[in-house]
């Protein structure tokens, strides 16, 4: 378990970083946190020629709050945005989608933007970006853009950022007013991936009624699945909805797969019983 | 005397280990050459080629070896170490593989190079050509035999043993009540958190050799590696150094890599290391576990049993290199604390084509007991009696003691448990978990909406087994106590539980003492660290050895006190004559006195010189042996017999079939207890083994031979959040066996993990639990078939209408 040959880049400045990514395009992987790729290449089951290690470029070690939302800067720890209270109080589903990842340990080193950029279906942090709209922000010697997440999660383990690109930050919008939020996801042991999880984020309106529902799932689709449930909850009062109605709807909307921790079966069903939990903290939360 | 028998002292070994100043293998030799191995990547297939050109151009590349390269005896069959009459079809491997490759990680080339990156980089530039052949995977397909693992074993049957107490079948049909079924039990495996290692040194000049391996038994790896490479026994040192886990694992041995990494060190003229790593340990390390049992029972009204009958197939994989131990211990310890009625079990042992089974911690035991507990709890479905009730009456009664079991066990010998008490057992786990007032707690939670049970599980364990070990004990000159036995470490405490020993034995603070195990150059003799052996084997005979030595202390110090030794006692260090202070000598002078010397080279050695000490001028100086040491050796005429009763409460969660542990408590019986704070941490690490294998860790193998989870991402051994807190009592019923009356303890946590899970799960769901381990998945299936019918519900969910 020692990684094949690479060659190791440590640019200090965005440009520089920019610089060796667009001379080394295809070849290059981007090193931030290292928590996925640094075992997919001792276990040689990733070979790129080119490292780009970003760790020393400061400029991207950022954390803005603004009423907007959040905006994260590729080098910035799972651990120090899920400790920031301003970023909790702005967007408090980040937060309570972080105590999910991994362990401590790991996302003290671990990236919120590495995460992204992995795009693994399984991880907490694509769903909430695919759930609040947020966004990717790459850039290129060519210059930069902004990717919305539905357009950024590709396909499992695939971003579109094109050879060159690196993801310099990520924006997750902030919690609309009269809105509610829940994560929750079951794993098979504490911090694991999670066989199924769901984000909700729920709204009312003046007279307290369900004005929009969405939930993203993680671990039930190669990319992050988002479905409206706002129509089927027909807009009723918390109390009276019918939690149970949404949760057959998510079910019959999503195609799971099986592997060697969970039936299809079972992983349908997961999803639908964590669809009614979240809904019901989000909406109560929403109130 | 200082008695620090039976102090829970904290373990003396744990400041180093815990900061860091741990040396395990791959902290030694820096400069070595790297070993890599190109492995199977299939099941079973013949290779037709092997091409190493491409891993020529690797700079750094020293040598390459395939099977072709091994001389004489190192490219041999390794030995089938613990043959029996009943394995009459043991096969082993070849260090690499020869012609023939039986399970994914079969080794097929050694690589060695300037480092372990680069070794890596040329193994994977080897080329070997297979034609696939038929992978036989899982027990099922290993009975049917459409193929075999071995052309040359039909049936693929390795061992069939058949014991029995009597006509168990007549005994059965007479009984009032019968009950057959089928339960399966899945593979695990140690999974020690530092993988296995080996590191050897050639002495050119001395034609010697040096290994360190992270070994359970560094003894038995010094002969295997001499008869191998054909080098006498004292050219050959072999060290285990700080070993980080072993359950097992590591107790078999050669392993292919303590034949080859030697071979290569002498025949390079160079430091050679090979360190695990944890793929390769998931497909070439020893699994264990996998059973499928078909019971038989028979019983009376009150339960208790007229006649039993289980027929056990056992998956062993690939070879037989530790023959049929795991079968036989599941076969006579299923047993566990009852008297069976006439009882016959057999088993058939059964090649697949997976990785080779060995002994992991609890040795079969944990299978046995699945086997046991699930009987008991079904005669008292059956019944509809108190599942504690129907075990009671099967109990073996104190006064029956010794009791003969009329069976042979995993020693050869006859399984005769020497002593305990599983009545008053039984009593205080009931007491310990509230088994009489769960009935309060689950109503209580019912109308919560919670659904919980309750689950009991009992076993008896066979530890301390032979032949022997030894211990030898020295005082220096500075009155420093050195402890050494043959017998390995791997984290259970011996530094600490040894020197305890030693201090009440000998009458010295156990600061004074430093204990050194399994370090060929201290000690030659040994057996090895398994079957929860050495508190009984080698305690015992460090205690017998401190016991020599004091006596001799005695006789030396009464000759310079001008006192009979029997007037004399040792405190803290010092002799001194009963009731009479000032006359004392401390032990380090009695340690200068005990070797009459001409040459003195400080103070205290100038007090034994010729011109020193005084004494009759017609006796010889020396009387015995020079020095003040003893060696002893404890062979034991049979295992000594620990016991334990577990009980548990599991909530299930009615939507996603989730299992959380409430409550775990451990009655627990080893006899004497050295250190209860030591006992008690070995209970918590087995009970946390027990709990994996019963709801985390299972090995996936596809139909293909391919092991699917072979990475700590998705093989699940338990976090400490899966653990729960673990309440433990104690009962210390003496062995009559040893001198020191005690029984092993490593083992013990792990056996009733299994049994009393499943027992909890079932007595929650209502519906009867015969395979583990189970996950939430499998929970979530099993209901659905339950309501549709497919899947049993016991009687007791029927007739109280549990949903």
């Amino acid at each position: 378990m020692k990684p094949p040959p690479f060659d190791h880049h440590a640019p200090e400045t965005l440009e520089e970083a920019l610089e060796v990514l667009a001379r080394t395009g295809e070849d290059a992987k981007v090193l931030a946190g290292g928590q996925s790729l640094i075992p997919l290449l001792n276990m040689r089951l990733a070979a790129p020629a080119h490292l780009v290690d970003i760790n020393r470029v400061a400029s991207l070690d950022t954390l803005e709050v603004t009423e907007e939302g959040v905006r994260i800067g590729a080098l910035a720890r799972h651990a120090r945005v899920e400790r920031s209270a301003q970023a909790a109080a702005t967007q408090p589903l980040l937060r309570a989608a972080l105590r999910h990842v991994a362990h401590p340990v790991i996302r003290n080193r671990g990236t919120v933007v590495g995460s992204l950029a992995h795009a693994d279906p399984a991880a907490e942090l694509p769903a909430v970006l695919a759930l609040l709209e947020g966004t990717v922000e790459a850039a290129s010697v060519a210059g930069r853009r902004t990717i919305g997440a539905a357009e950024f999660f590709a396909g499992p383990l695939e971003s579109s950022l094109r050879p060159g690109e690196l993801a310099t930050g990520a924006f997750f919008p902030a919690l609309p007013a009269n809105a509610g939020i829940a994560f929750a996801e079951v794993a098979r042991r504490h911090g694991d991936y999670a066989m199924a999880g769901a984000a909700a984020l729920v709204t009312v309106d003046e007279d307290q009624r369900v004005s929009s529902a969405r939930v993203a799932y993680l671990s039930v689709a190669a990319t992050p699945l988002v479905l409206d449930l706002t129509g089927v909850l027909e807009r009723r009062p918390p109390v009276t909805c019918d939690w149970a109605a949404a949760a057959a709807y998510a079910r019959d909307h999503m195609d799971t797969d099986e592997d060697i921790h969970a039936s299809a079966e079972y992983r349908r069903h997961l999803a639908g019983v964590l669809t009614e939990r979240v809904l019901r903290a989000a909406a109560q939360q929403a109130l | 005397m200082t008695s620090m028998f039976g102090e829970p002292i904290v373990r003396r070994e744990d400041p180093r280990l815990i900061t860091g100043q741990g040396r395990y293998l791959d902290d030694l030799g820096r400069d070595a050459l790297a070993a890599a191995f190109v492995r199977s990547p299939h099941a079973h297939a013949r290779i037709t080629g092997i091409d190493v050109d491409d891993a020529l151009d690797v700079d750094g590349l020293v040598a390459v070896y395939t099977w072709e390269d091994l001389p004489g005896r190192v490219g041999e069959r390794l030995p089938l170490l613990i043959p029996h009459p009943a394995l009459t079809h043991g096969r082993t491997a070849y260090a690499l593989a020869r012609d023939v490759v039986r399970h994914v990680g079969e080794p097929v080339v050694m690589v060695v190079a300037r480092d372990r990156y680069l070794a890596e980089d040329a193994a994977e530039r080897v080329r070997v050509t297979y034609e696939p052949l038929p992978p036989v995977v899982g027990i099922e397909n290993a009975a049917n035999a459409a193929e075999r693992v071995h052309d040359d074993v039909p049936g693929n049957v390795g061992a069939h043993l058949v014991q029995q107490t009597g006509d168990a079948d007549a005994a059965i049909s007479a009984a009032p009540h019968v009950l057959e079924f089928r339960l399966d039990i899945e593979r695990s495996a140690s999974m020690p958190l530092e993988g296995r290692g080996v590191y050897a040194r050639w002495d050119a000049d001395d034609e010697s050799l040096r290994v360190y391996s992270s070994t359970q038994t560094s003894t038995s790896v010094r002969m295997a590696i001499a008869a191998r490479l054909g080098l006498s026994a004292a050219k050959v040192e072999v060290i285990a150094p700080d070993v980080g886990g072993g359950f097992g694992v590591k107790i078999m041995h050669p392993w292919p890599e303590e034949v080859l990494i030697p071979w290569a060190a002498r025949l390079l003229g160079r430091e050679v290391k090979w360190a695990e790593d944890r793929r390769e340990h998931f497909i070439s390390s020893a699994h264990e576990r996998g059973q499928v049992q078909h019971v038989r029972v028979g019983f009376d009204d009150e339960g208790r049993l007229l006649g039993l009958d289980v027929r056990i197939q056992h998956d062993h994989g690939a070879y037989t290199p530790y023959g049929i131990i795991v079968p036989i211990i599941t076969s006579t310890q299923l047993l566990g604390p009852y008297k069976p009625g006439v009882y016959r079990v057999e088993f058939t042992s059964l090649y697949t084509n997976t990785v080779i089974v060995t002994p992991y911690r609890g040795a079969g035991r944990p299978q046995g007991t699945f086997c046991m507990e699930r009987t008991m709890d079904r005669i008292a479905d059956e019944l509809g009696l108190d599942r504690a009730a129907v075990r009671e009456v099967n109990l073996i009664r104190p006064e029956e003691f010794p009791y003969d079991q009329g069976l042979i066990f995993q020693d050869g010998r006859p399984l005769i448990y020497d002593s305990g008490d599983y009545p008053e057992m039984l009593r205080r786990i009931k007491e310990l978990i509230g088994w009489d007032d769960f009935g309060a707690f689950r109503a209580e939670a019912e109308r919560n909406g919670r659904r919980v049970g309750i689950g009991l599980a009992c076993y008896v364990e066979g530890t301390g087994v032979g032949p022997y070990e030894g211990g030898h004990v020295e005082v220096d000159s500075s009155g420093r106590v050195h402890v050494a036995t043959g017998l390995t470490s791997q984290g259970q405490g011996h530094q600490t539980v040894f020197a305890q020993i030693v201090a009440s034995e000998l009458g010295v603070p156990i600061d004074d003492v430093v204990v050194t195990t399994g370090d060929t150059r201290r000690f030659r003799y040994a057996v090895g660290t398994f079957a929860s052996r050495a508190a009984v084997m080698s305690g015992n005979a460090i205690a017998l050895a401190s016991r020599k030595v004091r006596e001799k202390a005695l006789r030396v110090a009464g000759e310079a006190l001008e006192a009979d030794p029997h007037d004399l006692e040792i405190v803290d260090g010092v002799v001194r004559v009963k009731g009479n202070v000032t006359a004392s000598i401390p032990l380090r002078t009695v340690a200068v006195l005990s070797n009459p010397l001409r040459y003195a080279f400080d103070d205290a050695t100038a007090q034994a010189t010729q011109f020193a000490v005084g004494g009759s001028m017609d006796e010889p100086p020396l009387t015995g042996e020079p020095g003040l040491e003893g060696t002893e050796y404890y062979s034991p005429p049979r295992s000594t017999f620990a016991s334990g009763m577990h009980a548990a409460i599991v909530e299930t969660d009615p939507d996603t079939a989730e299992v959380r542990i409430l409550r775990y408590a451990v009655l627990h019986d080893c006899g004497r207890l050295i250190n209860p704070r030591i006992v008690e941490g070995q209970i918590h690490g087995g009970v946390a083994q027990g709990i994996g294998g019963a709801l985390y860790e299972r090995m996936v193998y596809d139909a293909d031979g391919q092991l699917l989870n072979a990475s700590f991402m998705d093989f699940l051994m338990p976090y400490a959040t899966e653990i729960p807190h673990v309440e433990t009592g104690h009962m210390e019923t003496a062995s009559p066996l040893n001198p020191l009356g005690i029984k092993g303890a490593g083992e013990a946590g792990v056996i009733p993990g299994s049994a009393v899970i499943a027992a909890a799960i079932e007595d929650a769901e209502g519906i009867r639990i015969t395979r583990m381990p189970i996950s939430p998945s499998e929970l979530y299936h099993l209901r659905l078939e339950a309501a549709a019918g497919t899947a049993e519900r016991t009687r007791h969910a029927r007739s109280a209408a549990i949903p």
